[in-house]
């Protein structure tokens, strides 16, 4: 395993795992459970590399498990990794695309933006975060877009303002005649992304990261209302048409089990420091 | 030992109760609920057998199991022949005791039930199998190398029993599991109070070391490999991959907070322990009015688990217990679970709310669950499964006050397996097409059994089709056979 931190609170490892190395694909996700106490977590592969049978992930230190993995050092083992799970996207010579990734979004979004790329496509990527800490692999989507427009909230680093805007501005401009967007990101992001793009009738794939536990179809826990009906993020996504997506009844699904993450994280830190102390003690 | 007693004595010894953790104790744990005969009641429970010339006990055994030869052996106190003539049918006899519907199957058989109770058949298997945990008094046997090379898909009940009588043959065999450990709905779905997961991981290591199975746990076929791919490494492939994909009833409401599929709730609670976050990471959301809908064994589990949730709650925090219901559109005569299991909820305090049948989930305005709102159920004519159709009265419709609504409805096969599984026949419920004598599906080379083929059913009825197509790919491996 590799390690690299890449901004405060994201980092990116690579792990060795040829089973799920061998048949990657861009869009699919891999679950994670670091040891015998831990929660399944489903993670979206950021790269992968045959040859060597390493898949790249990127997380950022958000709960109990995040934070954890990120203490991790190169030659440990993790207790489970699984995968490829999901539907790969669907990679096609669209015309003109556009990739946008938000925050810890932007390590999905680029396997997808380079296959695009690849498959002919003109690409226009639009990453952003909420500062310029935030963000990372910058030079990297530069080397597989056309074009490439970073974007802060605070305006720290690029355009200031949210990355719906630049995205607006493409699409009012008839001359770039935009035939397809792939939106990751937060799913508040993801919902004013397809808010953007549905009066302008433009396509646009998003990739739901929606609670989950065992990531193969049993417990649909992550099942999301589309117009259709309810969809499993796991075997049936996890992208989907994202004007076709009840947003808001997936926003409140993500935060059912708040307290819990916070109440882990708590715990987590509290047992960090007494373990701490102890260490010191017996030195 | 009673040697030499006549039958008229045997008939007159009475049936020994299987001794219970206490109803009001064992709602607030996690621990078996059934604990299981002492030496002195097994062999006294063995004397009530018959020794049948023709034992109609063994026919109801979807396995076979040489019912009376290992009563005999154990009432006789010669254990180490009772393990034997159990392994001869019965790889994972301490796991069979435990869940098979016994009252339908071995026991629903036995000639004694005809006038009085049957011999307790599932709680002597169970001592047999237990007692050889302890004991490992006959380790299989694996018969020379054959050479070749045999892939199992899933190792829930199918999957296990076709790879460890596949290994006893001499076959090498893998076993590919999605989930990071083996038992499949064993360890899933099954709760610990019913089924300790330290009696599945015991009675599977013990035949795959004895056999030199090996397991590959998070690998996904349809993902990791594909099935084509297996079958390029292997001499054969057996799908045992079950039916873990949940129903959830086509109603409003289904996609507010607090409505959650059995499964879901299962696989928290068993699989990753929820019972005890935060010890472990993976919470479990429950409220104080659970209504649990199905009444099959499923439905059973996930309501006396949510009983026992609440409870342990309570201890933590304080507050009340809480309530929890069975919502069943039919009535009590035609609930599919497992009797003990029924009869165990009822006496730990579930409600059951018969011919109720919900048709809206309602929630708050911060779309949670607040109300299950149902009509009441008559039965009419009988229906395509010879039980009365529930038809719905006129007029009858009330919300019950409900904060957590869990789907205990069945469940279909994962699709996943199937991806790039070129001549798999399917039929339109997504179940497998295969035979049932042999298990051979419509693809050369890949057998498949258990919950994929039928459809939920039970753990006896996987093992036993993985033990039919074990058979047949012996034969065919042996060269006895050809696909054709």
């Amino acid at each position: 395993m590799k390690k690299e931190v890449l901004t405060d609170v994201t980092k990116l490892m690579d792990i060795d795992a040829p089973h799920v190395a061998r048949n990657a694909r861009a869009g699919q996700f891999v679950i994670v459970r670091i040891d015998e106490y831990g929660e399944r977590i489903p993670l979206t592969i950021a790269d992968y590399d045959r040859a060597s049978g390493t898949i790249t992930i990127i997380f950022q230190e958000l709960g109990k498990s995040t934070k954890q993995l990120g203490q991790l050092t190169p030659g440990e083992t993790l207790s489970s990794f699984a995968g490829p799970l999901g539907h790969p996207t669907e990679i096609r010579n669209y015309g003109t695309v556009v990739c946008m990734g938000g925050g810890v979004g932007i390590a999905p979004i680029y396997p997808v933006t380079r296959a695009l790329k690849e498959a002919g496509n003109t690409v226009i990527s639009i990453i952003g975060a909420r500062t310029k800490n935030l963000l990372f692999w910058e030079e990297r989507m530069m080397s597989v877009s056309d074009r490439l427009i970073v974007c802060t909230d605070d305006g720290s680093h690029g355009r200031a303002g949210l990355v719906t805007e630049p995205l607006k501005e493409l699409l009012e401009d008839k001359g770039n005649s935009v035939a397809k967007v792939w939106a990751i990101g937060p799913a508040s992001m993801m919902k004013f992304v397809t808010l953007t793009t549905k009066p302008y009738a433009v396509p646009t794939i998003v990739s739901l990261n929606t609670i989950m536990i065992d990531g193969t179809g049993m417990c649909g826990g992550c099942r999301v209302l589309l117009e259709e009906g309810a969809k499993f993020v796991c075997v049936d996504g996890p992208e989907f048409d994202g004007h076709k997506v009840d947003w808001d009844s997936l926003l409140s699904r993500l935060s059912f089990y708040k307290d819990e993450e916070r109440e882990a994280v708590e715990y987590y830190e509290h047992k960090c420091r007494i373990d701490g102390a102890t260490k010191k003690g017996r030195k | 030992m009673m040697a030499g007693l006549k039958p008229s004595e045997r008939i007159k010894i009475k049936r020994h109760p299987m001794p219970n953790q206490d109803e009001h104790v064992r709602r607030g744990n996690f621990d078996e609920v059934a604990l299981g005969y002492a030496p002195e009641t097994a062999r006294e429970e063995a004397e009530r057998c018959l020794q049948c010339k023709d034992p109609k006990c063994v026919q109801g055994c979807p396995v076979g199991v040489l019912i009376p030869q290992f009563i005999k052996a154990l009432r006789e106190g010669d254990m180490v022949q009772a393990v034997k003539w159990m392994k001869i049918k019965n790889n994972l006899p301490a796991i069979c005791g435990r869940v098979c519907p016994q009252e339908s199957q071995c026991e629903g058989n036995c000639i004694l039930g005809k006038k009085g109770e049957p011999v307790s058949i599932g709680r002597l298997e169970r001592y047999v199998g237990d007692f050889e945990l302890a004991h490992r008094t006959c380790p299989l046997v694996k018969a020379p190398k054959t050479g070749k090379r045999i892939a199992v898909v899933g190792s829930g009940p199918a999957g296990l029993t076709c790879a460890v009588d596949l290994g006893r043959e001499g076959h090498d065999v893998t076993i590919f599991e999605s989930l990071h450990g083996a038992g499949g709905v064993l360890i899933y779905g099954i709760p610990e109070f019913r089924l300790p997961k330290g009696v599945v991981h015991n009675e599977v290591n013990y035949a795959v070391e004895c056999l030199g199975i090996k397991i590959k746990t998070d690998h996904v076929i349809g993902r990791s490999y594909t099935l084509d791919e297996l079958l390029a490494e292997y001499d054969a492939v057996f799908l045992g991959t079950g039916a873990g994909l949940p129903s959830f009833m086509h109603i409003p409401g289904i996609n507010l907070n607090g409505v959650m599929s059995a499964n879901e709730f299962l696989t928290r609670v068993n699989l990753m322990k929820a019972y005890q976050f935060p010890d472990y990471d993976t919470p479990v959301k429950l409220g104080k009015k659970v209504a649990v809908i199905g009444a099959g064994n499923v439905a059973m589990d996930a309501v006396r688990c949510s009983l026992r949730l609440q409870a342990l709650a309570a201890q933590k925090n304080g507050g009340e217990q809480g309530e929890v219901h069975i919502v069943y559109r039919r009535s009590k005569d035609e609930v599919p679970a497992r009797r003990e299991e029924v009869e165990h909820a009822g006496e730990e305090g579930v409600i059951f709310d018969f011919l109720t049948n919900p048709i809206e989930i309602l929630g708050d305005e911060k779309r949670h669950v607040r109300a299950l709102r149902c009509v009441r159920m008559e039965l009419g004519e009988p229906d395509a499964s010879g039980r009365r159709k529930p038809v719905e009265r006129q007029g009858s419709e009330f919300d019950m006050e409900i904060d957590t609504v869990i789907m205990a409805l069945g469940t279909n096969p994962n699709p996943i397996v199937f991806v790039d599984a070129d001549g798999l026949e399917r039929t339109k419920h997504g179940t497998a097409v295969a035979d049932h004598e042999t298990g051979r599906t419509k693809k050369k080379r890949v057998w498949a059994g258990g919950d994929v083929v039928t459809g939920a059913a039970t753990v006896i009825s996987a093992m036993g089709a993985g033990k039919r197509a074990a058979a047949d790919i012996h034969t065919l491996m042996k060269g006895e056979s050809t696909w054709d």
